[in-house]
């Protein structure tokens, strides 16, 4: 079953229906709400049993970056939590290469074990999903 | 001091820090805060345009802004680093600012 947009209704999750979701993170923490929204998001998605990736595109990649001390601003520093995603089964996270590129970091920067994927590879992924969602 | 131009937006995500530089005479400051910050990182694509930028105008990031966002030991040389109390410096000595918001 595929649907552009939508949740998990009563009957899907009374029958135990497990969907394939993904969250696509684009905006660099802390400047905006949307990366501390969408961790709030994929946690609660990990207590419906759903079968979750989180990709980390464009200026996401940021949110994982290594070495965030957010004392002098005065704000919550949120990225252990990536970190902490692995006892709620989330174990599927990905990088899109390119962005990783053009920010000049690799892998080794990043708090987390990522699976990093070129464009194409990442556009195979979303093909697959039931539910996509964008932050 | 001549003005101050403050870009607060990522390079790859706006074009706010190429209108700045853009308008930017000879002289005058850009103050890099918030996600303007990653511009003057080592690796992003916006470094060779601060590089060259950096040849006429003095380049600022705050540092609490760096820090936040994990990229304090990333910084392109030459580019100065100041607290809050420079950034309140930095407003108080320019003839005018403008917040490319």
């Amino acid at each position: 079953m595929t649907e552009s947009t939508g949740g998990i209704d009563m009957e899907d999750e009374a029958s135990g229906t497990i969907k394939k979701f993904a969250f696509i993170n684009r905006k660099a923490p802390y400047g905006t709400v949307y990366a501390l929204e969408a961790l709030e998001v994929v946690l609660i998605s990990a207590a419906f049993d759903q079968d979750v990736s989180l990709v980390f595109a464009d200026d996401g990649v940021y949110q994982l970056k290594k070495g965030q001390a957010t004392k002098a601003v005065g704000m919550k520093n949120f990225s252990p939590t990536y970190r902490a995603l692995e006892g709620y089964d989330i174990e599927k996270l990905y990088v899109e290469k390119e962005s990783m590129e053009a920010r000049g970091l690799t892998a080794d920067d990043l708090v987390v074990d990522v699976e990093v994927l070129g464009a194409a590879e990442l556009a195979d992924l979303l093909e697959e999903q039931d539910v996509v969602l964008s932050f | 001091m001549q003005m101050l131009h403050i870009v607060n937006k990522s390079p790859l995500d706006r074009s706010t820090l190429d209108s700045a530089l853009r308008m930017a005479k000879p002289g005058s400051t850009i103050l890099l805060i918030e996600d303007g910050i990653y511009a003057v990182t080592k690796g992003n694509k916006a470094e060779s345009a601060i590089r060259e930028a950096m040849k006429t105008v003095s380049i600022s990031a705050l540092w609490p802004d760096l820090e936040a966002r994990g990229m304090q030991d990333a910084v392109i040389d030459g580019v100065k680093q100041v607290d809050y109390s420079g950034f309140v410096d930095l407003v108080a000595d320019s003839s005018s600012v403008m917040s490319w918001l």
